[in-house]
């Protein structure tokens, strides 16, 4: 396979992942069952935290 | 309290073994350092610069192994999993704090060089412009920035996963191996020691341990994502994973390089013509995207919501803003590289992707400010909050300006002038700047456990002199790039130039003198900061101590300065 057909798939096949992907990534975000879930996300950085959650009797 | 009595009252608390496998990188790396620092008698080139220079790595790999040995074989480390690791932290707010000060001030020097030549060209080759310029950038870049990400990164990741830092005393070691990365650049450049690369100009060695530390802080983070309490990824993590991966990425490819020995400081590229270019300038303008925007916004993400008290404005729009960062940036080097070799059609995709980042950006700076929505008020009295929310619409304003130039006809005009300066400044003390010192301002009471700042009012001159420096800075750069860019493409009427090179210079002076003082006042705040972050810690004035209950972490002693310290 010489440059030209490699760059030629590169090219073909690059722009449709990448469109693929980012527009699924766009519908992940826009998604209305995700609403709750980002709503609750986006709460993350005010909750009151001091210390780490530990789980009974974990220490890893 | 010795690791006993400390296992019999909290089962949180296990020996940390984790120093002795960084053994197995701190030997061997000082065992090259051995070899080229012996003398011109195993290296080729640059003999007595890299006599020097590997010397310093040999002294501080020495001291991190009799530290690491010592400390082992005496007193081993304990980690404390109910707790949070934030001694790394506020090492790394004084880090940031000290090389903002370093950085800034070699700035305001070859400002002045370039103002006043006579006056501040100092005879010696140390204090060249051309070695002092990079040191200039690479410490306010990677010193004062890089040190501000790793520190904030620290501290986020923890609160937003809800779990104690990854790795044991890994994350020393990122701290500690990062600041040897900075000092062998800085003093590499002044001996003349450079790869040549803007923004990429440590020499192969420097690089290559510059990417073990990088690793080292990639998995740092990884593991903290993977042990995470808290079942969703809170955007800011998002943007700091992108920011490390990307730049791991950037830095292996473009310093790829073979060196003239295994002991010399002298290497080269293994690209070449338009190529080597391409490269470089893919590298240059990521390292924009992903340092100084992925990882900033990911400070912007946590620190402003958490200052404002209020959630991000839309949390949708922060995962379109990532995913359009992430798929657009790394296209749009090659506006870089107008009306050069590079064919025009690698220029059109880099400056088609360019214009398309307004999108992103401004979803960004939107995203960013509308969070003040029904808060806008605590502007008015919080100069902290302020800071930050300057410091989003400077990334608007800035990155308005980027697309705008990136237009070639618009670079035929810009390209190679001090508009280019200009634009970088108003990002970089504008945007970078002031984001590092909003979230400086709240992580040292959060950190040292005060009620508040030692002084609100010195926030409020920090902010007013920053702010006129860079309006004095980005003004003269205005005018001193178009002057430029106007006289350099001035033709008589027989096609010949009009002005001799020299004669496009000299009205520069006074735009000159309007840079060096905007620099000098940026840095006047800097020091400002300085000062109240240490009164600050001290508790004088409004920084009384918060007094903690025993889950949480206690006012911490004084930390014993020492050359690699464990986690607390």
């Amino acid at each position: 396979m010489g440059y030209d057909q490699i760059a030629h798939v590169v090219k073909i096949g690059g722009t449709v992942v990448f469109t693929t992907v980012f527009v699924a990534a766009i519908f992940y975000a826009l998604w209305p069952k995700n609403k709750a879930r980002f709503d609750r996300a986006a709460h993350i950085p005010l909750q009151a935290n001091d210390a780490p959650d530990l789980d009974a009797g974990e220490t890893r | 309290m010795s690791a006993l009595t400390h296992t019999t009252a909290n089962p949180h608390i296990k020996t940390d073994e984790s120093m002795w496998p960084m053994l197995f990188i701190l030997v061997p790396v000082m065992i090259w350092a051995m070899f080229a620092a012996a003398g011109p008698g195993f290296g080729t080139f640059a003999g007595v610069p890299m006599k020097f220079h590997a010397g310093i790595m040999l002294t501080a790999l020495l001291g991190g192994v009799v530290y690491i040995i010592g400390k082992m074989g005496s007193n081993p480390p304990t980690i404390d999993h109910s707790r949070y690791a934030d001694k790394v932290v506020k090492y790394g707010v004084i880090a940031t704090t000290f090389w903002g000060i370093v950085g800034m001030s070699a700035g305001v020097l070859i400002a002045a060089q370039m103002t006043w030549p006579g006056i501040f060209y100092f005879d010696g080759a140390w204090t060249n412009f051309g070695r002092l310029r990079p040191l200039h950038t690479s410490a306010v870049i990677f010193a004062f920035g890089g040190n501000a990400l790793i520190a904030t990164s620290f501290y986020v990741v923890q609160r937003t996963c809800r779990t104690r830092l990854a790795g044991g005393s890994w994350p020393w070691f990122v701290f500690w191996g990062y600041q040897l990365f900075i000092i062998m650049a800085a003093s590499g450049y002044l001996m003349g020691i450079t790869g040549g690369k803007e923004y990429a100009e440590p020499e192969w060695y420097v690089d290559l341990w510059l990417t073990i530390v990088w690793v080292a802080y990639l998995l740092v983070f990884l593991m903290t994502l993977a042990k995470r309490k808290e079942p969703h990824i809170y955007v800011a993590n998002w943007f700091y994973l992108a920011f490390i991966v990307t730049v791991a990425i950037l830095h292996i490819v473009n310093n790829l390089a073979l060196p003239v020995a295994l002991t010399s400081a002298k290497s080269y590229g293994v690209y070449a013509g338009v190529q080597d270019a391409m490269t470089q300038w893919w590298y240059g303008h990521n390292a924009v995207g992903f340092f100084l925007t992925a990882g900033f916004l990911a400070i912007m993400y946590y620190f402003i919501p958490k200052r404002a008290n209020r959630p991000i404005w839309s949390y949708k729009l922060s995962i379109v803003h990532f995913w359009a960062v992430i798929f657009i940036y790394i296209w749009a080097g090659p506006h870089h590289l107008h009306y050069t070799a590079l064919p025009q059609w690698t220029q059109t995709l880099g400056m088609v992707f360019s214009i398309m980042l307004w999108m992103p950006s401004w979803g960004g700076m939107i995203n960013g400010l509308m969070t003040l929505q029904g808060a806008w008020d605590k502007l008015r009295t919080d100069p902290v909050l302020r800071m930050l929310v300057v410091s989003v619409a400077f990334y608007g304003m800035a990155t308005f300006e980027g697309p705008l130039m990136s237009i070639r006809y618009v670079n035929a005009l810009s390209h190679y002038t001090d508009w280019g300066i200009g634009h970088v400044h108003s990002g970089a003390l504008g945007w970078n700047g002031f984001v590092t010192f909003g979230a400086l301002y709240c992580l040292v009471p959060w950190l040292w456990k005060k009620k508040e700042l030692y002084s609100t009012k010195l926030v409020e001159w920090h902010f007013w002199l920053a702010t006129l420096g860079i309006v004095f800075y980005i003004t003269a750069m205005w005018g001193a790039g178009i002057s430029q860019g106007l006289n350099w493409r001035s033709y008589t009427e027989l096609g010949f130039l009009e002005y001799s090179f020299i004669e496009t210079v000299s009205p520069l002076h006074v735009f000159f003198a309007i840079r060096t003082l905007g620099g000098f006042l940026f840095l006047l705040g800097t020091l400002i900061m300085a000062y109240n972050i240490r009164m600050t810690i001290k508790g004088r004035g409004n920084a009384t101590s918060i007094v903690t209950n025993a889950a949480s972490d206690p006012v911490m002693p004084s930390p014993v300065p020492s050359t690699l310290a464990p986690a607390e």
